[in-house]
């Protein structure tokens, strides 16, 4: 059991002292704050943000496939939107997500740490984010983008849209996660508590460190091919497009190499959510902790190896695209052990079926789904008729949506208490949790049919046939969208009517438990110290919990 | 630093919004009427029309019975647990079980295996699908905003199209003869699929990409362009007609001619190049600028050139757009790339498509 505290312990109950909201006050307190848990909040604002853009351009675009006829939207507004969709997801809203908001919030937390090692330069991540963001803001007013979020060339070297613009943007995005991604890796580190070794990781931290390990290493390839993307559209070097002398499909080696590890980027940490989610509602020690955290490591090294999955039809060589393939089957099995040991860690528990365990168990739904439609991406020959059809619509929502958001949001539900100071409502929670998972399945599930029927992805207009499955999925993405615009509603709602948290309301063990709701400015009082692994239920349940230490 | 980011950017945006609040306003062009994706399968594939079809459908239905066993397995074992450890008082008992290295190593090895399989099934038909035999008939495949042009090698003066507004016979080939696609693009990347065949590559700029296939089935079937490439993405589709081998040529022939019908006016024959050609993928007939300019009145305009010289459109500045595209270009079309006719249509033609103009008022 960890305990947080050395000076007063003998002394009883601390006084309170103020939460780190109150301890300052004004705009500035925040726009320039230090403090790794504002810009935690201030990430989780900004990514909601842009949660709600990218799925207002969704739930049009939706709405558009409802009929096989083009009549909602013009074809280049369409096109529009589907790009601006994607693109926000990725770049503005899942990437930064969860070590943005949770990340920030917690990891400090969680190593019994005051901050992150170089809080200012956790400041820069932030305001570079937010620049990132400001030329996404510009594209959209200005011209918009219809690229499709890769931005494969030739097409993004000749459209009349704001391709340098939307480059751009993704390019300063790219330092603000380099930057966090460093400041992690050196935080977890150097700043763990006392007795907080390696072994006795929250697996939350293991996830966020892994990401951060991807970010540093991949994402500064992605910053090159987009500045060798905006040098050939303003100076006319010919460098992907073959008009000029370029090679199209050099481009799409050099996005994947960034844009696959990156498919990790946004879902390791959802599994670190995970691990904590399943372990502390169900009492249960997390089921092979070292296999859990090595996996991620593992998914990290060979992420890098299988960018050319993406490619088994653009022209590269076939025996590329081989060795490609075996690889991918590779980074399955370490996600495969992952999954059996979440469900493993269910056995012989005491599970309470709140909102937050509710999103686990949704996320172990969907993203086993998501996993196992991968294996049938990966198989080469499979994948020539379902590549750029609606099966890898399917596939990566299952992973990106029904892993990383659903991760997500039973991740906010899980730290509300600790981040906000107040409990949302428990059945509005559960009434929305069911909502996302009819809806998400409802929308996406069927695209699985249409895919392997054959048809393609990015589609203004399509054969009748597949009319009856669109409207179905229509219909499960206005579901889908009633239930995020609920859960919204409800956790604004607690800020106000919401009763008091409890510094532990579920009885954790990890550091972050161990300091008030919200936390004091400086986390913790004196120095926590750390004398056995944070998933140590069965014992700490027995010997009268951790609330009365 | 940022004007230089944004000022040729706002220009062209600007001239985006422009045209696409024109193109807004009127209905759409419908998309082309392709044959049904006809399905034999209760799990719904396409049909099965190439010697690919049947081992790639069989190693889809061994991975979705695989999938669904581990599924069912793991939301079994889930469901088991959450009913029966379900928190039924505050100090339920506990495991305190932490791992167990058997069926750790077990719940790898087993998937890995498993992996290994689909991989070497998956591996050996991939072999298959990207080595043409010696014997193939080649055909030339050329992708272009938005339609795919066919050529045929053996075949001098033979060449199919696909239309946006049409299901055109895009492609014939014979049955139980293997045939050999090597493509490229004029423009941006495309890619070239056939559901029913199972088959499907990239056309990309600046190379060639080859695809092979032997058709099993007589019939008609779908070409989707899956690479996204632009406005009219989804309706840079065609058909692929299947037939015996006996009378493939003569109907390959009969669907490559272009002449004009005894019955059938000269701009009548006009109006079939126009859609037979491609012409309709960039030119419009109601009034909206599209890639090039709209047809709609254009005869006998007075039209403002990028060089700032003005013209009236007649016979003969239209016979050289066709030939030269790129000679004299009208203000706000610099952009884009029509390709030159010369050599693929011949007097007659060109003369039916000068009609078809001057009858568009």
């Amino acid at each position: 059991m960890a305990t947080a505290d050395t000076s007063s312990a003998h002394g009883g109950d601390h006084a309170r002292e103020v939460s780190f909201y109150a301890a300052k006050t004004g705009l500035k307190s925040w726009l320039v704050t230090l403090d790794h848990k504002r810009l935690g909040m201030m990430y989780l604002v900004g990514t909601m943000v842009f949660f709600l853009v990218g799925g207002i351009a969704a739930l049009t675009l939706r709405t558009e496939l409802l009929t096989p006829e083009q009549d909602l939207v013009s074809a280049t507004t369409y096109n529009k939107l589907f790009t601006i969709h994607g693109a926000v997801m990725v770049f503005l809203v899942i990437i930064p997500s969860v070590p943005g908001a949770l990340g920030n919030f917690l990891l400090p937390l969680m190593l019994g740490a005051k901050d992150v090692a170089f809080p200012r330069l956790n400041l820069l991540s932030f305001w570079i984010y937010s620049l990132g963001a400001v030329f996404f803001l510009i594209t959209l007013v200005n011209g918009s983008l219809d690229t499709g979020w890769t931005f494969y060339t030739p097409y993004s070297t000749s459209s009349g849209t704001a391709v340098v613009t939307a480059t751009f943007g993704a390019f300063i995005l790219g330092f603000s996660s380099i930057l966090t991604g460093l400041n992690f890796i050196v935080t977890v580190h150097k700043m763990r508590a006392p007795g907080l070794t390696w072994n006795r990781l929250p697996l939350f931290v293991w996830a966020i460190y892994s990401t951060a390990v991807i970010q540093i290493l991949a994402t500064p390839v992605l910053a090159i091919t987009l500045m060798l993307l905006m040098i050939e559209r303003t100076l006319n070097i010919g460098i992907f497009d073959p008009a000029m002398g370029g090679d199209p499909v050099l481009y799409q080696h050099f996005f994947w190499f960034y844009s696959h590890p990156a498919v990790y980027i946004m879902i390791l940490p959802g599994f670190g959510i995970i691990s904590e989610l399943i372990a502390v509602h169900s009492r249960k020690h997390i089921f092979g902790y070292k296999a859990i955290a090595l996996s991620s490591i593992a998914i990290a090294i060979i992420s890098f190896l299988v960018w050319g999955h993406h490619m088994f039809v653009s022209g590269q060589s076939e025996l590329a695209g081989v060795v490609f393939s075996f690889l991918t089957f590779a980074v399955a099995v370490p996600t495969a052990i992952k999954v059996f040991s979440w469900v493993a860690t269910l056995y012989k528990g005491s599970i309470e079926f709140n909102t937050p365990m509710l999103y686990a168990l949704a996320f172990l739904f969907t993203f086993t789904i998501g996993g196992l439609t991968g294996i049938f991406l990966g198989a080469l020959s499979v994948d020539v008729h379902l590549h750029d059809t609606y099966f890898v619509v399917a596939h990566f929502h299952y992973v990106m949506m029904g892993g990383t958001i659903i991760a997500f949001i039973g991740g906010i539900h899980h730290w509300w208490g600790k981040m906000t100071g107040r409990m949302f409502n428990e059945a509005h929670g559960r009434w929305g949790c069911l909502l996302v998972f009819i809806g998400f399945n409802m929308t996406f599930f069927n695209q699985f049919i249409v895919g392997q029927q054959g048809m393609p992805r990015r589609y203004a207009t399509y054969v009748p046939q597949f009319q009856q499955q669109h409207v179905l999925s229509t219909i499960g993405s206005y579901i889908l969208g009633l239930g995020l615009l609920w859960t919204a509603f409800y956790l604004l709602r607690s800020l106000k009517t919401g009763a008091q948290a409890s510094d532990n309301p579920y009885a954790g063990a990890s550091l972050e438990w161990q300091t008030q709701s919200p936390p004091i400015e400086h986390n913790f009082h004196g120095q926590p110290r750390v004398d056995t692994d944070p998933y140590n239920f069965p014992q700490i349940d027995r010997s009268g919990g951790m609330d009365h230490h | 630093m940022l004007s230089m980011f944004l000022a040729p950017e706002t220009k062209e945006a600007a001239k985006a919004a422009v045209g696409n609040v024109a193109a807004a306003a009127p209905p759409a062009p419908p998309a082309p009427k392709l044959p049904p994706l006809e399905t034999l399968h209760s799990w719904a594939m396409p049909t099965q029309a190439s010697t690919f079809a049947e081992s790639t459908d069989n190693l889809y239905l061994f991975i979705v019975f695989l999938d669904a066993f581990f599924f069912v397995l793991i939301l079994a074992a889930m469901g088991y647990f959450m009913w029966k450890y379900k928190r039924r008082s505050p100090d339920q008992k506990t495991s305190s079980i932490t791992h167990n290295g058997k069926i750790e190593f077990l719940w790898s090895a087993i998937p890995a295996v498993l992996l290994v399989v689909i991989f070497a099934w998956a591996e050996i038909d991939f072999i298959k699908q990207t080595t043409p035999p010696a014997d193939a008939i080649d055909i030339r495949v050329t992708g272009r905003q938005w339609f795919w042009q066919v050529d045929y090698p053996d075949y001098p003066g033979v060449s199919l199209t696909s239309s946006t507004e049409e299901p055109l016979i895009t492609m014939i080939v014979p049955k139980g003869r293997p045939v050999r696609l090597i493509m490229t693009s004029e423009d941006v990347l495309h890619s070239f699929y056939v559901p029913a065949f199972r088959v499907k590559k990239d056309v990309v700029p600046g190379r060639y990409t080859t695809l092979w296939f032997e058709a099993t089935r007589v019939g008609e079937f779908n070409i989707f362009c899956t690479e996204y490439c632009g406005d009219r993405h989804s309706s840079m589709a065609g058909v692929i007609k299947v037939l015996e081998p006996a009378s493939f040529e003569a109907a390959l022939r009969e669907a490559a001619k272009l002449e004009q019908k005894p019955t059938e006016s000269v701009a009548d024959f006009g109006g079939r190049i126009y859609t037979r050609r491609g012409c309709n993928a960039c030119h419009t007939l109601n009034g909206d600028p599209a890639t090039g300019p709209t047809w709609k009145g254009l005869y006998g305009k007075s039209e403002t050139l990028a060089d700032g010289t003005t013209l009236t459109v007649d016979d003969n500045y239209i016979k050289e757009s066709i030939l030269q595209p790129q000679a004299k270009i009208v203000a706000g079309f610099t952009g884009a790339n029509m390709p030159s006719y010369q050599g693929q249509l011949d007097d007659k033609q060109i003369t039916a498509i000068i009609d078809f103009i001057k009858q568009q008022k």
